[in-house]
């Protein structure tokens, strides 16, 4: 069985090995190393790049983009718990509809979900003209490339992967608790409150995972929702390795956003096991 | 159960914020107006779009590119899978479930960083093959995760049956669950194709001048402004890959 398990499990550690352990290792080394004059990387090696991370110029753009990540991710809980409660307790043809229509949009593409909110929200967008023909206002709303228009854009992006774990979690809970509730007097929400609520600790868990991860690295909602004004860690190292050109900052700032992400992993999912992923 | 009268209209309303956006993109594309005004029904908007040479080149880099890391990548993932259902291997699933995890952006990066390199020794350039390169790299996890997920309801009793029955391991794997895992093969291959399909990130930062894909023009029209020919290749779009989703639920039904 070992020689046809080596030959059939060698084309993936090939590609892991070359295409994202050493990339990885490159951007590692980079991370340490000075900008060159005209952008590239040098010696001697430092720490200054992480040093820079602490600068409040930067620092303003790390704190904005977890505050619009947490801000995401909570509405994305409050909204995804109660849909999921609703398509847990719907019959079984109904469920699956139900289901499918939660995922259908995440099959189309991101940038065009994307644009859908461009074209409802920006100055000459369907919300102001329908607004401003109505004479409710006199003139455009500033709805687009603000910090609000970027929460929406990545609840929006991101709300499935919040109903999908809070849905199977409510699947596996036992309805008799629910009666036992009932039975004994509690009222729909307090059974909610004070029975499924608990029980539903490891979904929310999950759901707050898979949604905060991709909201923290978010790179095309915050550029094309946000403008220049509201960017996040996602556009600040694609600006260093674009326009700034300077690659060893740009390294150290990917590296701090992959440690945020394990820290995140590792803290919120301890407790469910390495299955959850 | 009983259904609560609250939930049931906080639902219609979660359904109308994921459904409504799009519907209404696509029914502006119809429009004849470029504003967003409904000034009548025209299809002027899907002619600029067909008769646009730059969006054509675009969508058939992107099928291009689609199609050969879908393929590359589900044989390789579905290989990978089964490997390590035979045995672990903590470096490599580690590592794997990594990749799924780590940023696009900084996938993007450190992919950039690494062709830059290499190529600082060979010739070659950013292109086609570099997207298609680096596709296969990060389809690679979903498969796994999909094949996986259908490996775990498989029965190793039969592959020993099948050996005791004089087949050989290639045989075995071949004729017994190669055949048992069709579906999350179908299903994984669909889910490399879409996520290869609309990336923007990764591709933007490893495509060459020759390798523009369609995310990458509808991205630059989207940042010039409101162009109703987005919202007409949106609208294909959409209902292509719905068409695809329908199609393989058949496929896997049969």
């Amino acid at each position: 069985m070992n020689r046809l398990r080596a030959i059939f499990l060698a084309p993936s550690a090939a590609f892991t090995v070359v295409l994202f352990l050493i990339p990885l290792s490159i951007i590692v080394g980079y991370s340490f190393h000075t900008r060159g004059v005209y952008g590239g990387v040098t010696a001697p090696w430092t720490t200054e790049n992480y040093q820079r991370l602490f600068d409040p110029l930067y620092g303003i753009i790390l704190w904005r983009s977890l505050v619009m990540s947490t801000a995401a991710t909570v509405l994305c809980l409050l909204i995804a718990f109660p849909l999921a409660l609703f398509i847990a307790r719907a019959g079984e043809r109904a469920k699956s509809i139900y289901l499918y229509l939660v995922i259908l949009p995440f099959w189309t593409s991101f940038l065009v979900r994307t644009y859908a909110w461009m074209f409802l929200l920006r100055d000459t967008g369907l919300i102001n003209s329908v607004l401003l023909s109505l004479k409710i206002i006199n003139e455009p709303l500033p709805l687009l490339y603000n910090e609000t228009a970027v929460v929406v854009g990545l609840v929006y992006g991101y709300l499935p992967f919040a109903v999908l774990p809070l849905f199977s979690n409510l699947e596996r809970l036992d309805k008799n608790l629910m009666e036992a509730a009932a039975d004994l007097g509690a009222t729909p929400w307090n059974s909610i409150r004070h029975v499924v609520l608990p029980l539903c600790a490891p979904g929310m868990r999950a759901a707050a995972v898979l949604v905060f991860i991709p909201c923290l690295g978010a790179y095309l909602t915050p550029d094309l929702l946000g403008g220049g004004k509201s960017i996040m860690i996602g556009n600040l190292i694609q600006n260093q390795f674009t326009t700034a050109r300077d690659w060893p900052f740009g390294s150290a700032i990917s590296l701090a956003l992959m440690a945020l992400v394990m820290i995140l992993l590792t803290t919120l999912l301890k407790q469910d096991g390495e299955e959850a992923l | 159960m009983k259904q609560s009268r609250f939930l049931a209209v906080f639902a219609a309303l979660v359904y109308a914020f994921l459904h409504v956006p799009l519907l209404i993109l696509c029914a502006f594309s119809f429009n004849s107006s470029r504003f967003t005004v409904w000034e009548g029904f025209s299809l002027a908007w899907y002619r600029a779009m067909f008769g646009d040479a730059q969006l054509g080149e675009a969508a058939w880099n992107s099928l291009v590119i689609a199609l050969a890391s879908t393929v590359l990548a589900t044989a390789i993932g579905t290989l990978c899978a089964y490997g390590l259902w035979k045995r672990g291997s903590k470096w490599l699933s580690g590592s794997l479930y990594l990749s799924l995890v780590t940023p696009e952006i900084v996938t993007g990066i450190s992919l950039l960083a690494f062709f830059q390199w290499v190529f600082r020794y060979l010739q070659i350039q950013l292109g086609m093959h570099t997207v298609i390169l680096a596709h296969v790299a990060f389809s690679i996890a979903y498969v796994l995760l999909v094949v996986m997920a259908r490996l775990r309801t498989a029965e190793p009793a039969l592959e020993d049956a099948a050996l005791d029955l004089g087949a050989n391991e290639w045989q075995a794997f071949r004729l017994v669950t190669l055949p048992m895992l069709q579906p999350g093969i179908i299903a994984a291959a669909l889910l490399a194709f879409t996520v290869s399909f609309d990336d923007y990130v990764i591709t933007s930062l490893v495509a060459g001048v020759d390798s523009e894909t369609l995310p990458m023009v509808l991205y630059a029209m989207a940042r010039r402004g409101a162009n109703p020919v987005v919202s007409a290749i949106s609208a294909v779009i959409f209902l292509g890959f719905g068409a695809l989703i329908l199609l393989s639920e058949r496929m896997q039904k049969r």
